[in-house]
This record gives structure tokens, C-alpha cells and sequence, in this order.
């Protein structure tokens, strides 16, 4: 049965602008997907709760702030305590190398770091969604 | 997932997943509704409309918020066009209600309206049944007043509210036409505005010439982004509800819903049917050739698409 993925873009945090994510947003939507867009600064117990209420196939996260080492792993255990391990978790964002395997680890499928072409990030969530 | 027992037990994961598969037309999906159609009619459903930006969900996210306070439990069904281009849509009326998606007595669902063959209607109001069997007492429906098949949307709720906001004069009068006749209570959001006044008396001389209904709408001021004249506009919603159920209008107003749904349904059938029966015989492409030839005429050609089909459910029953 053809049907759009559906995937939650989020931006936590508590600094500056959302445009990177409407950026992703945007080549999402232009992709063919339906994009839930909740704008700035939500906590990860709201990101996890508009995940499992919207039945997202992917939450996109951009984080610009730093707190990345943070605000992953929480996202991802409360998505598991939840049941819903199976939503495919990538962020975006200014985030150092070194921190990446720490995050991938910890259970986020992929970290794309500013300036990967929004069709790479298209294509790992085409590939990597759990329900086809 | 046992979406059954997920669904008596309350369980958001299960209510969610299965309006998405009610959206993508799961037959599994309508079974369940089916089997639990009896439960709905508890929920009060109130549609959300206006023209873009007017502030709907910043609206709809106050009025949650007092219902909350009020030991009410709250649905919310957010619909955005789906871009024809791509067929993706950037659903964003959640920005506005992000402290409500941790509440235990709200459910928020975003969706898109998804191509032009019909169908709109179909999956708002699907989502709304699934809230309603889940057991919450509001359901708002929040759609753009832009489009006819917005309008049919709307029309699904016992309360329509508009939100209009200052300084649409000209707007008003474009809107006029269809649309304007849909609303139960007119919100004038943005009163922190210039203009608010003149903007809610000429709706109210605009409602004052149109005396058609039995129901006299009430205008409201106020500015959603500060919380004021949610109270009041809620009083209204109630008041308006309050008339339906003791005139009796509530179960024409049904009846009137259903009869809507039912052929919206009933369309919207065929046309899937169609749909999947062209994917695997061309028969809409061969029938697009013979009318270009002008081998035949579009009226017989729908004809005998029908025909078609109508065989093929004969033959699909034995
Ligand atoms: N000045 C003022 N701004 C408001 C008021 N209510 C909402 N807004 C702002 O208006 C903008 C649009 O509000 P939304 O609630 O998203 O409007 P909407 O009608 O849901 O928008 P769409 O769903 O995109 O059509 C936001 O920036 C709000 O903060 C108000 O009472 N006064
Ligand atoms: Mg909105």
C-alpha cells in the first residue's frame, strides 16, 4: 500500500533559529513525505510524546546548542520505555566528529553534520524506516 | 501491535497507529471502527476554521487549555494541504501546542489533506470516530477556510468556529460566498489589533442581513496568543451547543453530516476501486485514447468505467 513516510522534525534546545530544520523540512516535504514541524524548543519528553501520537516513521532532530550529548540518548530512551523503539532516530546539527560513535551507540541511526545534500538524509530514511 | 486491546486499554501507540492506517485506506482499519462504531457520539466536535495564520491553532491550543482545567479530555485533529507537487506536507500547527502533547488527556494528530481523488473528509472524520472510541469529550477539528473540501471537512462538526482576525473587510466579503454561512461562533482573534471592533461589527451586520438559520451566531473579541476571551469564547461554543441539543437541530445537523459522509465515502470507494483496477488493466488510459479518437464521448466512457467495476463487484460476491 503506497503511503508517505512520516517524520517528526524537531529542534530542541533552548538557542537561536530554526532554519536548518525548515531546510530539512522542506526537502522532506519536496520528497514526499509528510513532515510534522513543532518549531523550537521542545523538551524530549514533548518530541517522544508528538512522535507516538503522530505514528512518525522518523524523528529528525537539529541541534545547534551543544546539548546533543544529552538530548539524543534521553529522546531515544524515552522512545523505547515507550514502546516505540522502532522510530528511526537521526540528528542534524553542529555536532564534532568525535561525539558521533558515542551517539550512534547510544541508539541514534545517524548524525548529518551541516552541508550533507538533504537527498543523503532523504535516502538513509527511505532505506531505514522499520515499517515499509 | 494488537491495536484492538491497545484501543480498549487507552494506549496512545495503538489509537495512533491506527489512524494511520485508517488514512491509508487499511481495510483492517475500517473493520475496527466498525466493530466499535456504538462508542462513538460521546466526544463534542467542534470545528476550527479561517483563513491562514488567523491564529486557529493558537485558538484551539487555549481552548484545550481551559477545557483541561475543566477535567475535560481533548482531541485534536490538525489538517494542512498536501502539496500536489510532491504529495508531501509540511504539517505545522502542533508549533503552537507543543506543551500539550505531554498532557495525558490530549491526543494530537496532524494530517494532510492528500491529493484531490477525493477522500478528505473521509480521513478527518475517520480520525475523529478513533478519538471519539478512545474516549475523549472535545474533538477539535482545525482546517484552513479556503477550499470547498475544506468546507466539506467542516461541516462533520456539531460547532463551526471562524476565526477571523482585524482588517478583513474586503476578505469578509470574499469569504462571504460559502463559506461564512458555515460558522456557529465567530472568533475575532488579534483583537490586540487595530480595527478589531469595526471587524466584529461587520461580521455582525454581515450575520444580521443573512437570517437564514435558526441559530443567530454570536461574535467574540479576542487575542488567543494572551489567553483572552478564551472564556467567553468557549461560553458561546457551549451556548451553541447547548441550542443544538434542545432544538433538536443537533440530529438534523447529523443527519446531514451522515448523508455527506456516506456518499463522500461511497465516492471515494469507486474512485480507489477505479484507481486500483486502471493500475492493472490501463483501463483509464485506454478509455482516455478511444475519447481523444473521439471513438467514444466522456459520458459513455464513465459509463462504462462503472460498468467495469460494477461487474467486477458482482463477480467478487460468488
Ligand atoms: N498579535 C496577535 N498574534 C497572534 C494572536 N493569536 C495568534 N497570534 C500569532 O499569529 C500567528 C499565527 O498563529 P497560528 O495559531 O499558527 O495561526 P493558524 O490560523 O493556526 O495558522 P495556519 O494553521 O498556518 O493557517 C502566530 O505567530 C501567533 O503567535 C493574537 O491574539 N494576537
Ligand atoms: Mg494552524
Amino acid at each position: 500500500m503506497e503511503r508517505p513516510i512520516r517524520v517528526l522534525v524537531a529542534k530542541p534546545g533552548l538557542d537561536g533559529h530554526d532554519r536548518g530544520a525548515k531546510v530539512v523540512a522542506r526537502a522532506l516535504r519536496d520528497a514526499g513525505m509528510e513532515v510534522i514541524y513543532t518549531g523550537l524548543r521542545q523538551t524530549p519528553e514533548q518530541i517522544t510524546e508528538s512522535a507516538i501520537q503522530e505514528d512518525v516513521d522518523c524523528v529528525a532532530i537539529s541541534i545547534l546548542s551543544g546539548a546533543h550529548n544529552h538530548l539524543f540518548p534521553k529522546i531515544v530512551k524515552l522512545l523505547r520505555e515507550k514502546d516505540a523503539g522502532d522510530i528511526l532516530v537521526i540528528g542534524g546539527g553542529v555536532i564534532p566528529e568525535d561525539d558521533i560513535p558515542g551517539l550512534i551507540e547510544a541508539g541514534v541511526a545517524a548524525i548529518f553534520t551541516p552541508g550533507t545534500p538533504t537527498g543523503i538524509t532523504i535516502d538513509f530514511i527511505k532505506e531505514n524506516i522499520s515499517r515499509k | 501491535m494488537d491495536i484492538r486491546a491497545g484501543l480498549q486499554s487507552g494506549n496512545k501507540r495503538a489509537v495512533a497507529r491506527l489512524i494511520t492506517m485508517m488514512e491509508n485506506n487499511d481495510p483492517e482499519a475500517f473493520n475496527i471502527i466498525k466493530e466499535n462504531y456504538v462508542k462513538t457520539g460521546n466526544a463534542k466536535i467542534i470545528g476550527i476554521t479561517g483563513p491562514p495564520g488567523a491564529g486557529k491553532s493558537t485558538v484551539t491550543d487555549k481552548l484545550t487549555k481551559l477545557l483541561r482545567q475543566k477535567g475535560k479530555k481533548v482531541g485534536i485533529v490538525a489538517v494542512d494541504p498536501t502539496s500536489p507537487f510532491s504529495g508531501g506536507a509540511i504539517l505545522g500547527d502542533r508549533i503552537r501546542m507543543n506543551d500539550l502533547s505531554t498532557d495525558e488527556g490530549v491526543f494530537i494528530r496532524s494530517m494532510g489533506t492528500r491529493g484531490a481523488l477525493g477522500g478528505l473528509s473521509k480521513a478527518a472524520n475517520g480520525a475523529v470516530k478513533i478519538l471519539d472510541i478512545y474516549g475523549l469529550d472535545y474533538i477539535f477539528i482545525e482546517t484552513v477556510g479556503v477550499g470547498q473540501s475544506e468546507v466539506d471537512i467542516i461541516k462533520l462538526a456539531d460547532t463551526v468556529v471562524m476565526v477571523m482576525v482585524p482588517g478583513l473587510g474586503d476578505d469578509i466579503q470574499a469569504i462571504k460566498a460559502g463559506i461564512m454561512e458555515i460558522g456557529d461562533v465567530f472568533a475575532v482573534n488579534k483583537s490586540d489589533r487595530d480595527g478589531a471592533e469595526r471587524t466584529a461589527t461587520e461580521i455582525n451586520m454581515m450575520l444580521d442581513l443573512n437570517k437564514q438559520g435558526k441559530y443567530r451566531p454570536s461574535v467574540v473579541k479576542v487575542i488567543a496568543s494572551e489567553n483572552n476571551g478564551i472564556d467567553k469564547l468557549l461560553e458561546q461554543i457551549e451556548n451553541h451547543i447547548e441550542f443544538m441539543n434542545t432544538s433538536g437541530e443537533y440530529l438534523s445537523r447529523k443527519r446531514m453530516s451522515i448523508t455527506t459522509e456516506i456518499v463522500e465515502i461511497f465516492r471515494d470507494n469507486i474512485i480507489h476501486s477505479l484507481k486500483e483496477l486502471s493500475e492493472k488493466t490501463r483501463v483509464i488510459e485506454a478509455t482516455v485514447e478511444r475519447v481523444l479518437t473521439k471513438e467514444i464521448d466522456p459520458y459513455t466512457a464513465a459509463n462504462e468505467m462503472y460498468e467495469i467495476l460494477r461487474k467486477k463487484e458482482v463477480g467478487n460476491s460468488d
